[in-house]
């Protein structure tokens, strides 16, 4: 016990006076989350309209007002008949055109609908997704103020609402997916060249002429991380509720536990590319390539994987990265218990052990 | 007979912060000549070489080599020199006619003088049947002998040799210095450093280096007489010592 | 017996490293493997550390078979491989601290084994390691191997690139520790150390070219050396070559060492000739050969 204890001494030696591997373990996730956050936004501030107001009648002029004081949306012009619309789109400006029919205030009244048409520059069509949300939204709430009895229907886009972030803050979509990748990249990407640099370094050799049990070493140099790991992890969650004001339904003792299976899931999966690698090089290749990758794009963090081909799906389910996700977004934005994620939790349960297990399976103990 | 100086040392000096790596040495090297340029590990000798191969920016003093200024002119002094030390000399994964074909366009050879170089190269070290070899192949005294030429394919008026012979077998090692009395009796000056002090007395002259200064410098049989010596391997330990 | 090999041969892919290598070190004998690179010395040294599987023959150490028992093997040897391996992040004290934890003792239990070596680098006891120059990265690498008191001591090229001065420090605590009653192996290229040893094996491109005391081994040469010696190396080397009756000729510092074929040789038969061919201040002494004549013999 105290030979292990004195090898992981040894290890974090090595991860506090590599100013690059700090770099990497603190510096870059707390870099990528705030670009995430910041940068990626499927929010709208200030997008430019114009409108072509046919009725110019009361009703009309109140939904223009109440759409123009929006922090969304900023009248920039106001046309006066159709063939303006498409100049007005061409100079670029102009994102979207709100239409309103003749004779609006009467026709609601007399026929219990009027029409407004959202005609949106679809060359950005995220952000034509989501004006057509935004103003769906101000038409509803007018709706309610001037009628609470009647429904009155109109003709607009339908769009589907996104449950428990009404919203539509992008940054809940993202911090979860951001989350994982970067525990995950981290970990693994430590870890894998962690092994192989004893081998470059020829310091391997010393280490098999001694006492030391292959799984002695395994384990040894997945402890420190663990520890810096979940240092990370907590301050990415800090981050996520205090900064981008993220809630956190569930209980934060699971969350803490199911984030440090996860760690212990990516470092493993990190030695073992380490005990296949036979060069530093090799071995962050293989977590560039081999895990960023597929993680992004398998995991479900951008791309839904309801909507892959049936044998990309059956891939992603053994990507931890899918798992955590599911998880995640299950604790913080549903507040599930363990029973709803018991599944989850023991697929990456199986698969630390399985990566585990070959790891220490492969772990060469002579040098060829 | 008066030889003319072709490395011309005064007072040069190297700092790392506050170590003096290199501290204010001065010497001449005349052309033709066979230098040895010894000392232990830690005295000062690579950061020195490095300085006179144009690598890297002294401190303070002067050097010419080549007629080029260390300060004014590294680009030159790299033109006129070949170069060689035991960390790299070939490229392992290429064949050894790839290799003398790429340091010749390197040296800025044309195509025919490269073939004309290669011709001699093979034919003077009887490469014949591992021309078409990898250099990885090859044992490395080969390696060496092979190495050495390829350095002097620009006929250049130095070669600066960095321990060329460390591991070498005892055959191949004075296989090696005969390359090197021709080399200097057609006219290049040799500038080595190494760590068999019997090679040490092949030079024509020899400087030992300690903590960074010069502290011997003259024929190693007068060497041997100023320290009492029977030889350079006791004059290395007197003087190393302390 | 400490060491026992037996018919020793290794292959990597189509080259043979080693072929047939046997031998036997007694216990706390200092034990020489002489040769150069290439030569089979570490294909040797990993086979006995348990690091490399032989394809042929058998290998014990301290009793112990290479194969069957190789975790008894790396319990109790000390080795040092060839580059410096140790952690060069890590401070001296703090890599010497590592190797007697993961040995499962203590720097203190045995300190008074490397006593001599560490208090030439315990000044620099803070430094890291990748900061030490060669020569006291070797004693800090040897204090690493010794500190759980080995019975047997690989030492795999120590003095490999370091300079004179330190390698004779090396080599004097390496008689020192044998006093202990440690059995040391040592691999060196450098001829002058072999005379160190008590036994010593002149391996030359995977074979054993001869095995025994260093004294022992120079009386096998053949012939009688001359110490030749005139005004210009270069030109006697040279016609030395030409001399139809040589048999040998190679530079040796300040002197050629000269064999003749003939077995009636006298050295002025060879002055007329340096003096026909316009050389002056010959000289032409007997002398005795050394290790590394035997070897070149040998190797031919």
């Amino acid at each position: 016990m105290k030979r292990f204890i004195g090898f992981i001494k040894k290890e974090f030696y090595h991860i506090f006076r590599d100013k690059r591997s700090l770099f990497i373990l603190f510096g870059m996730p707390i870099a990528q989350i705030m670009l995430f956050g910041f940068a990626i936004t499927n929010e709208i501030n200030n997008v430019d309209i114009a409108i072509l107001d046919k009725s110019k009648d009361a009703t009309t002029l109140e939904i223009i007002n109440k759409i123009s004081s929006s922090k969304y949306f900023s009248v920039e012009q106001l046309i006066n008949n159709e063939s303006e619309i498409e100049p007005v789109f061409k100079k670029g400006k102009v994102k979207a055109v709100l239409i309103f029919e003749k004779d609006f205030s009467k026709k609601l009244v007399k026929e219990n609908n009027a029409t407004l048409q959202i005609i949106t520059d679809a060359t950005d069509p995220n952000t034509a997704n989501t004006i057509s949300n935004y103003t769906n939204s101000i038409l509803q709430k007018y709706q309610q103020e001037i009628n609470k009895n009647i429904k009155i229907p109109y003709q607009i886009i339908p769009k589907s609402r996104m449950v428990f972030n009404p919203e539509l803050k992008s940054v809940f979509m993202f911090v979860p997916g951001v989350m994982t990748i970067i525990l995950m990249l981290v970990s693994a990407m430590m870890t894998s060249i962690s092994i192989t640099r004893e081998k470059e370094l020829g310091t391997m050799e010393i280490l098999l002429v001694s006492p030391l049990k292959p799984f002695q070493v395994i384990i040894g140099k997945v402890v420190p991380y663990i520890f810096l790991s979940i240092i990370n992890a907590i301050v990415i969650v800090l981050l996520s509720i205090f900064v981008f004001k993220m809630p956190v339904q569930g209980s934060l003792f699971l969350l803490a536990f199911e984030s440090i299976l996860f760690i212990i899931t990516s470092l493993s999966l990190g030695i073992l590319i380490s005990t296949l690698s036979s060069t530093q090089q090799t071995a962050m290749m293989i977590s560039l390539m081999g895990l960023m990758l597929p993680t992004i794009l398998l995991s479900g963090f951008i791309f839904p994987v309801s909507s892959m081909p049936i044998p990309l799906q059956i891939i992603s389910n053994i990507i931890p990265a899918k798992w955590f996700i599911i998880i995640l977004k299950g604790i913080m934005l549903k507040g599930v218990g363990i029973s709803f994620i018991w599944k989850e939790t023991s697929f990456l349960l199986l698969m630390t052990m399985i990566f585990i297990a070959i790891s220490v399976k492969k772990y060469k103990i002579r040098l060829e | 007979m008066k030889q003319e100086s072709i490395i011309q040392v005064e007072n040069l000096t190297k700092k790392f912060n506050d170590f003096t790596a290199v501290n204010a040495i001065s010497f001449n090297v005349k052309r033709g000549e066979i230098f040895g340029f010894l000392g232990a590990n830690g005295a000062g000798k690579t950061t020195a070489m490095k300085m006179l191969i144009g690598i890297s920016t002294p401190t303070s003093g002067n050097a010419q080599v080549a007629g080029y200024n260390v300060f004014k002119n590294p680009e030159n002094i790299k033109k006129s020199i070949g170069y060689m030390s035991q960390k790299f000399a070939l490229y392992d994964d290429l064949t050894v006619k790839e290799n003398i074909t790429f340091f010749g366009g390197i040296y800025g050879l044309s195509r025919k003088q490269i073939e004309v170089k290669r011709r001699l190269l093979v034919e003077e070290l009887g490469l014949q049947d591992i021309a078409n070899e990898l250099v990885s192949s090859l044992p490395l005294g080969w390696k060496q002998k092979i190495a050495f030429s390829v350095a002097l394919l620009h006929d250049p008026k130095i070669i600066f040799l960095d321990e060329p012979t460390g591991g070498v077998d005892p055959i191949t090692r004075r296989q090696f210095w005969e390359m090197i009395y021709k080399t200097a009796n057609n006219g290049t000056t040799v500038f080595v450093t190494t760590h068999y002090m019997d090679e040490a007395e092949y030079c024509d002259r020899v400087s030992i280096m300690v903590d960074g200064k010069i502290e011997a410098l003259d024929t190693p049989k007068n060497l041997q007489k100023q320290f009492n010596s029977e030889n350079m391997n006791d004059v290395f330990l007197k003087l190393a010592r302390g | 017996m400490s060491i026992s090999v037996q018919h020793i041969s290794k292959s990597f892919k189509e080259v043979k490293a080693i072929n047939n290598i046997s031998f036997e070190v007694k216990e706390g004998e200092l034990f020489g493997l002489i040769g150069p690179d290439g030569a089979g010395k570490t294909t040797i040294f990993r086979i006995l550390t348990t690091l490399l599987f032989s394809d042929k023959g058998t290998a014990n150490v301290a009793g112990f078979d290479v194969i069957d028992n190789y975790k008894d093997i790396r319990n109790h040897v000390g080795y040092m491989p060839g580059r410096f391996s140790l952690y060069q992040d890590l401070t001296v004290e703090e890599n010497l601290e590592f190797f007697a934890t993961i040995f499962g003792t203590t720097i203190k239990e045995n300190y008074d084994l490397i006593k001599d070596i560490y208090i030439q680098i315990e000044p620099f006891k803070t430094r890291r390691a990748g900061k030490l120059s060669g020569g006291m990265k070797q004693k800090l690498a040897l204090c690493c191997a010794l500190i759980h008191k080995p019975k047997v001591l690989f030492l795999d090229e120590p003095t490999t690139g370091v300079d004179p001065v330190s390698r004779k420090e090396f080599w004097e605590i390496l008689k020192r520790l044998q006093k202990k009653g440690i059995t040391i192996l040592v691999s060196t290229p450098y001829m002058d150390e072999a005379a160190l040893c008590d036994r010593i094996a002149l391996i030359q491109e995977g074979e054993i070219l001869e095995i025994d005391t260093p004294k022992e081994i120079t009386k096998h040469y053949p012939k009688a050396i001359y110490n030749v010696k005139a005004n210009n190396m270069y030109k006697l080397i040279n016609s030395l070559k030409k001399y139809e009756h040589h048999y040998s000729v190679y530079p040796f510092g300040e002197y050629v060492h000269y064999t003749d074929k003939r077995t009636n040789f006298s050295t002025d038969i060879l002055k007329n000739y340096l003096v026909e061919n316009q050389f002056s201040d010959i000289e032409i002494i007997k002398t005795t050969p050394s290790i590394e004549d035997t070897f070149m013999e040998l190797a031919k």
